[in-house]
């Protein structure tokens, strides 16, 4: 790693605490979050200039949203068709009785700057925004992350990602989209998009780690952080918390997901004691949240009017996490609860998989009859069809059934539907298995 | 991302179990709501005085002597910590400067050891050692 003054590390530390206030302040000043993050990165290189002799300032934040802010009166008095909005903002300014000058004292509240980050994560992460942009703008301009980290992290080069970057910032702009949060049922249906955002970063993290890719930051604490920013910003949001937690119990278990080799480690075969049992407590403790929201929302809500019957799929998808995290062994899983769950998210989600996943549960809390059952309505749907862990979930099933001729052609097609070698080589030995099995049974 | 832990030294104040004043209280709370706030902060847990606790020394392979709190006479007594998780050491540091305290109390900050710490050869002897110990 290249030698860094301590200066520099400190105010690159500072940025990444300050970065997204500051942007989310200079959006609502300007109106747009492209030159907000343009001005804020021309107050960064300010404080790079100036800090390293100067010492840092003592309010951080406020020093570089009013270097922030004065560059934008800057750009505005250049810019000759905004003359009117140079009026406002350079009247804002001087009501100061400051002029130009940075009175830290007449900064924007705590409160005005939640509400201005809020707009901040609505607009970073705009449904009109492919998911690559809204993942790369949020970690810019919310994670505070810079470009050559972004593009580490997702394996790009640093050109790729700056000009994802550029392209989002445009899109935005071309769109019109307004620097606003959206409110009540508005909201709910945006709040999906940022979580859908925060989720992504996770699973790019968490599908990371199984490699042995030791440069690549991490990304699960990146989105596990967002998660929490969101969780100050939105504290009566379930879905927020319900996803904390579900990042929380799925990370806790990131050093049993793998064996020394490298290979993946199935949940149920994981050493529960490599669990990190202190983020499972958080990971509970969030989704206690997420239930305390939810039954607020269900039974308080009359402003917006709709109350919720159902928890959102976040929240279901944590309480399965925690079935998990609860059982201190493998054993102890309550799978009555986990079908139960699966099968309200499949009621929201109408997703196979989750029906799939379903069967697995219903096949250990009644047997591998009903857990059939379950997969049966599965094999003709079109869109499993190239999906080798349906055939490979009914070849379980009936071996549990003891039918091992029928078994072992669900694992041949498996095998055969399989991408990964490891894992045909293993379903192949399984249909070997199976032969054997059934020779026994006969003779 | 690394952790961190920041420990807060005890005094007398703490050590004779006298709960800060409401005003303090709120100060402290609102701090720590700003790193929560921020998502650097993983759990904040204060210590009762060590009269409610006690110690355990090990005197040799066998014999333990449980000795009863207080224990006044250590230099070092920690009234309370933080677990934080950030992106440097820097960057903790520049959150602990927030912290609403004064008067000379000095608070630690100490990275945690990862797993990563120790590399990948390291890891795979440890779980081999530890599978050895449960066989």
């Amino acid at each position: 790693m290249a030698e860094k003054s301590q200066a520099v590390a400190t105010i690159e530390a500072v940025w990444r605490m300050e970065a997204a206030r500051v942007v989310a302040t200079l959006a609502r000043y300007t109106g747009d979050l492209g030159l907000a993050e343009e001005l804020a990165q021309d107050a960064l290189v300010a404080a790079l200039e100036q800090w390293p002799a100067e010492g840092v300032p003592a309010r951080p934040g406020g020093w570089l949203t009013a270097v922030g802010k004065r560059r934008a009166v800057d750009y505005f008095r250049r810019a000759e068709t905004l003359r009117r909005k140079v009026g406002e903002l350079g009247r804002e300014l001087e009501m100061d009785g400051q002029g130009y000058e940075i009175d830290l004292d007449a900064l924007d509240s705590d409160a005005a700057i939640d509400d201005d980050l809020l707009r901040l994560v609505f607009t970073a992460c705009h449904p009109v925004l492919s998911a690559e942009a809204r993942v790369a703008l949020t970690l810019r301009v919310l994670g505070g992350l810079s470009t050559p980290e972004i593009a580490r992290a997702f394996l790009i080069s640093e050109s790729t990602a700056a000009q994802r970057i550029v392209r989002a910032k445009r899109t935005l702009a071309d769109a019109g989209i307004v620097f606003e949060a959206p409110d009540g049922a508005e909201r709910r249906r945006r709040l999906e998009s940022v979580l859908e955002v925060v989720y992504l970063i996770f699973n790019e993290g968490y599908a990371a780690t199984a490699g042995d890719d030791w440069l690549r930051p991490g990304l699960c604490e990146e989105a596990l952080r967002l998660g929490r920013v969101l969780v100050g910003l939105m504290p009566d949001e379930p879905e927020v918390h319900a996803l904390v937690a579900l990042m929380e119990i799925q990370d806790s278990r990131r050093h049993a997901r793998t064996d020394p080799d490298g290979e993946p480690v199935l949940l149920l075969d994981q050493d529960r004691a490599k669990w990190d049992w202190s983020q499972i407590e958080r990971g509970l403790k969030a989704l206690a949240r997420a239930d305390e929201a939810f039954a607020a929302r269900a039974d308080g809500d009359t402003r917006s009017g709709d109350r919720p019957t159902e928890p959102g799929a976040y929240h279901l998808q944590a309480a399965l996490a925690a079935c998990h995290a609860r059982a201190r062994n493998a054993e102890a899983t309550d799978w009555r609860l986990i079908a139960d769950l699966y099968d309200r998210l499949v009621q929201q989600t109408r997703s196979p998989v989750v029906e799939l996943n379903r069967a697995v549960a219903v096949g250990m809390a009644e047997g591998p009859a009903a857990g059939l059952e379950v997969t049966d309505a599965l094999v003709g749907l079109r869109a499993m069809q190239g999906y080798h862990l349906l055939p490979s979930v009914r070849g379980d099933l009936l071996v549990r059934l003891g039918r091992h001729t029928e078994a072992r052609s669900e694992f041949e097609r498996a095998a055969e539907l399989t991408a990964n070698t490891r894992e045909r080589a293993l379903l192949l030995a399984r249909a070997a298995a199976c032969d054997a099995s059934a020779a026994e049974s006969e003779s | 991302m690394p952790k961190f832990m920041v420990i807060m030294p005890g005094d007398t104040q703490s050590e004779a179990g006298i709960i800060p004043p409401p005003e303090l209280f709120a100060e402290m709370n609102a701090y720590n709501d700003e790193l929560t706030k921020a998502g650097v902060l993983l759990t904040a847990e204060g210590l009762k005085p060590t009269s409610a606790g006690a110690r355990v020394r090990f005197d040799d392979d066998e014999r333990r002597t449980v000795i009863d709190g207080p224990f006044t006479e250590s230099k070092e007594i920690i009234a309370g910590y933080w677990m934080l998780q950030a992106s440097s050491l820097e960057e903790v540091l520049e959150w602990v400067k927030r912290a609403p305290l004064s008067g000379g109390v000095t608070l630690q900050v100490r990275p945690l050891y990862e797993m990563d710490d120790f590399g990948p050869e390291f890891n795979a002897k440890l779980r081999e050692a530890e599978q050895q110990l449960r066989e």
